[in-house]
């Protein structure tokens, strides 16, 4: 295997330097790829689309599309790790980790004796103190908390005008119940941010993409083209529309990319059963 | 709105709204899934039928749907043509074939988990569907990856060696797809554009043909999709994952996933870039053809040693991706309309067989191929669709196997590739011993089981062999009858959809 | 040849990155290993693209209004005070003034992939642990033959 994967390698790393030698130098402005599509982009954004950030434009809108099915790529993410790690019927996967090791053990313990279980009941020990909440930590992130939530919402609004949007504040979002939920403990979270509320609100999320988007349908207009939806909106010409409907857009991919990610790493920290997390 | 014009979107709408309905209605009540499945993918399947009317009335052949309406190739466009309005159908109506079937296969193999398994079976509809529909490169990435995605994970979910196959298929295809979106970006670097219609312009406009990262990235396209085709020597990771997974998924993903790639390497050679570059300038399209030979040969081969029915069809898939890339390398119109046909033949044929297995699997509890000992007895319907497909597998008229491989020999002769002619003669002479090896089996045979029932094997558990006949339930044989019946009927009017294509393949340009 | 080195070096980079990636993944035994190589893999592809859209003396795609200096001053100033977008003509904003953004958008969907890849990936790893009581590779096929 290792000389396969050199040869391929060595291969693929040939062809790449070849083409490296006809590439546009780095910074280039004037490259074909930095001056047909991306010329048009920056210099007709706002007036298209009354947004400042042109990023969030192109995703928001140009390629709106795509940015619907990337939202629903986390959704499927998350579905997927629930539907190969989550155990319903009771057998537990760790189950069977566990009944593997036991097996193991029960060989070696009758080899080395005593030794072996007055280590297990000290790794045990070591365990449950270290599963003894921390204060310092917990004070620390409840009032970091408020803080982080507050900056991700202020990261989903302001994606119109600075660096930021949906995608970024959802993550932050999710890294907050992450904090959470490895300080108070996956079950304390869980209790408070349920499953199944994150499932539905990962559900939400894309349905409020898609939503806008057969909401244009229904208007009249293609597919995710927001310029109708001005008839909707009080007081807003066909731009601002656009402009507003990212927005809407944005709120979608933030609750999807947050309760998507939380609900990934609430799966895979517990093994699929959502007992006890990190 | 505009029903009519906004078919195509509808289609793909269906099944991904339906995705997070299922998903909503498996967290308050899991037998909604099913139908709610099934009510889904019918809707797309009609809207891919006004899809393909639209097509066939449209002055020029093509239809395009701009998403936000913005102009391409500022925004993204689904662009359909003669080449894949009919894929696009095929995918929705095995779609829906495979929904109806899941209705037992679904509850007995993936209990408790109905609800994801629907979504992720929409999702992976949404993926292949919008692969063979959109006309942006970067767009098709991000389908790619959606239907990958799902794949891995309906593929997991299934029971012995599946994550370990899964875990392969994972390393692999996201090499194949991080190759294809590498070569995008070679094409973007130099025609700084990502619609397909858009760079072919560019490239013909400037003359970039001759550019070396425009080749390479060529190459890179080319060897990415190969990875996602299974195409030999890339082809390893294919028959445990097909093998392993719950038998719903492999029904979905055997027929849709290789057949797609397939799609997307025709696409990319024959409208992005000319066959005056793939076969001039591009890699030696001889090799390719020879690779095809050798797909064949091993696809063949490894399937006649195989003793699980499952394992067995998954390597002759395999081979079919040798037919099909075969075909569609051999330079001329003859071998491309062969290639395009058998994409859609080859798409039924697939599924059928797979129904078929998943059908046995459900009534005997076994993939061996001993447990299909005299099946006709036990089971008259579905060795009775199985054997149509298998006559399709080997080529025997009025079935649509035998028409394209007769487009595919024509234009391996046309092409004076003998050794691709000879390649795939042996393969249906192969599929032919192996297919009647075990058509014998079913209906001279005792019937018989690989193990005893209820006895010893973790499958055997919960058998009890029944007197008489013991026929498999009416919503696995429908659709298994469906696609049997699609054969014959794509046979019989091969000539319709041979027109249709035609008109792609003369867009096409051979000299 | 220095030249060319020094001119194109960010391909370079990426290059290095992508060989490395992808060695680990074809060639590590260990299945985490494999991940990380992936990881890397697709990272290098992402600074590929991004790489591309990079314009010397460029800054970041986001129209400035309230003109506050810089290598882009003219630039903004030529639109600093138009809060009125209506009343941009085309062509006010020099296209030179400001880095392509399509590839970040671009990159945007593929960090969500790679990000995604990776969780269902771990889940598969996390499975087979269960199955097999190991990660890597040769002893869980030793023990799938046994």
């Amino acid at each position: 295997m290792k000389t396969i994967g050199l040869l391929s390698v060595l291969f693929t790393g040939i062809l790449l330097m070849i083409a490296v030698v006809d590439f546009p130098d780095w910074g280039d402005p004037h490259s074909p790829a930095n001056s047909y599509l991306s010329t048009h982009y920056i210099e007709d954004v706002e007036e298209e689309t009354a947004v400042p950030n042109m990023v969030t434009a192109v995703l928001a809108d140009y390629r709106a599309f795509d940015t619907m099915l990337e939202t629903s790529v986390v959704f499927v993410a998350g579905i997927a790790i629930f539907a190969i790690l989550r155990s319903i019927d009771g057998t537990s996967l760790a189950g069977t980790t566990r009944r593997l090791q036991r097996r193991g053990r029960s060989k070696k313990e009758k080899r080395k004796g005593q030794g072996r279980n007055r280590r297990d009941e000290m790794v045990a020990a070591a365990e449950r103190e270290a599963a003894k909440p921390d204060l310092i930590v917990q004070t620390t992130v409840r009032l970091l908390m408020p803080t982080i939530q507050l900056f991700a919402l202020y990261v989903i609004a302001h994606g119109h005008h600075s660096p930021g949007g949906g995608f970024q504040g959802g993550v932050i979002l999710a890294a907050g119940l992450i904090l959470v939920a490895m300080s108070f403990g996956l079950e304390n979270t869980l209790a408070q941010v349920p499953e199944k509320l994150s499932l539905q609100l990962g559900n939400l999320g894309v349905l409020i993409f898609a939503g806008t988007g057969v909401l244009c349908l229904l208007l009249g207009a293609n597919f995710l083209d927001y310029h109708v939806l001005a008839a909707i909106y009080p007081a807003t010409d066909e731009i601002m529309a656009r402009s507003h409907s990212m927005l809407v857009v944005e709120i979608g991919v933030g609750f999807t990319v947050m309760s998507m990610l939380y609900l990934i790493y609430a799966n895979l920290s517990s093994h699929g059963d959502l007992k006890k997390g990190l | 709105m505009d029903i009519v014009q906004q078919a195509p979107i509808l289609m793909i709408l269906c099944p991904f709204l339906g995705a997070f309905a299922v998903s909503l209605a498996g967290l308050i009540q899991r037998r909604w899934c099913y139908p709610l499945t099934v009510l889904f993918t019918a809707g797309s399947a009609y809207a891919g039928l006004g899809t393909l009317i639209q097509v066939l009335r449209t002055e020029g052949g093509v239809i395009r749907y701009r998403m936000g309406g913005w102009e391409p190739p500022f925004g993204i466009e689904f662009r359909l043509d003669a080449l894949n309005a009919a894929i696009a159908l095929m995918v929705v109506v095995v779609a829906l074939l495979v929904a109806i079937y899941s209705r037992q296969t679904v509850a007995s193999e993936t209990a408790g988990k109905e609800g994801h398994f629907y979504t992720l079976f929409l999702l992976l509809t949404v993926g292949v569907l919008g692969i063979s529909m959109t006309g942006d490169a970067f767009n098709l990435y991000v389908f790619l990856e959606i239907s990958s995605l799902s794949s891995y994970a309906l593929i997991a979910m299934g029971r012995g060696r599946a994550a370990f196959s899964c875990f392969n298929y994972i390393i692999m295809g996201t090499i194949g797809a991080s190759f294809y979106l590498l070569g995008v970006g070679y094409l973007y670097i130099k025609t700084g554009s990502l619609n397909m219609t858009d760079i072919a312009r560019i490239l013909q406009e400037h003359g970039l043909y001759s550019s070396n990262s425009v080749r390479i990235g060529f190459l890179f396209i080319l060897i990415g999709v190969w990875i996602k085709m299974a195409f030999v020597p890339l082809h390893r990771w294919l028959p445990n994952a097909y093998t392993f997974a719950p038998s719903t998924t492999s029904c979905l993903v055997a027929p849709l996933m290789t057949k797609v790639s397939i799609y997307v390497m025709i696409r990319i050679m024959f409208s992005v870039f000319n066959p005056e570059f793939v076969f001039g300038v591009g890699p030696r399209s001889d090799l390719v053809v020879w690779l095809a030979v050798i797909a064949m040969m091993v696809g063949s081969f490894y399937a006649l040693a195989k003793n699980k029915l499952k394992m067995m069809l998954a390597y002759l898939v395999i081979a079919e991706v040798g037919y099909m890339v075969g075909g569609a390398w051999l330079a001329n119109a003859t071998g491309l309309t062969g290639a395009i046909f058998h994409i859609l033949a080859d798409g039924l044929m697939t599924l059928a067989l797979f129904l078929a297995a998943g059908a046995i699997y459900y009534k005997r509890k076994s993939y061996n191929i001993v447990a299909t000992k005299g099946l006709f007895g036990k089971m008259p319907f579905t060795m009775g669709a199985f054997a149509i497909a298998a006559l399709s597998m080997i080529g025997i008229p009025p079935t649509c196997g035998f028409f394209s491989k007769w487009y595919l020999i024509s234009g391996g002769i046309e092409a004076g590739h003998w050794g691709f002619v000879v390649g795939l003669l042996t393969s249906s002479m192969v599929n032919a011993v192996l297919f009647f090896r075990i058509l014998e089996r079913a209906y001279f045979e005792k019937p018989e089981l690989p193990y005893e029932p209820g006895r010893q094997g973790k499958n055997a558990l919960n058998f009890v062999e029944r007197k008489g006949v013991d026929e498999a339930p009416l919503t696995m044989l429908a659709p298994l009858w469906a696609a049997s019946l699609g054969l014959v009927l794509l046979g019989v009017y091969s000539g319709v959809v041979i027109d249709f294509i035609s008109r792609y393949v003369n867009s096409v340009g051979f000299q | 040849m220095l030249d060319l080195i020094i001119a194109k070096f960010n391909y370079w980079v990426y290059i290095v990155l992508m060989m490395i990636g992808l060695y680990a993944m074809i060639a590590k035994n260990n299945y985490i290993k494999k991940l990380i190589g992936m990881t890397i893999f697709q990272t290098a592809i992402m600074l590929f693209y991004v790489s591309i859209g990079a314009k010397q003396g460029a800054t970041i795609p986001i129209i400035d209004h309230h003109g506050d200096g810089g290598d882009h001053g003219e630039a903004a100033e030529a639109v600093g005070h138009a809060v009125e977008t209506a009343a941009h003509a085309a062509g006010s904003l020099d296209p030179d003034a400001y880095v392509n953004p399509l590839p970040h958008v671009l990159m945007l969907t593929a960090i969500v992939v790679g990000v995604a890849t990776l969780g269902v990936a771990m889940a598969v790893v996390q499975k087979i642990h269960d199955q097999y009581g190991s990660i890597e590779e040769d002893e869980v096929l030793k023990r799938i033959k046994l």
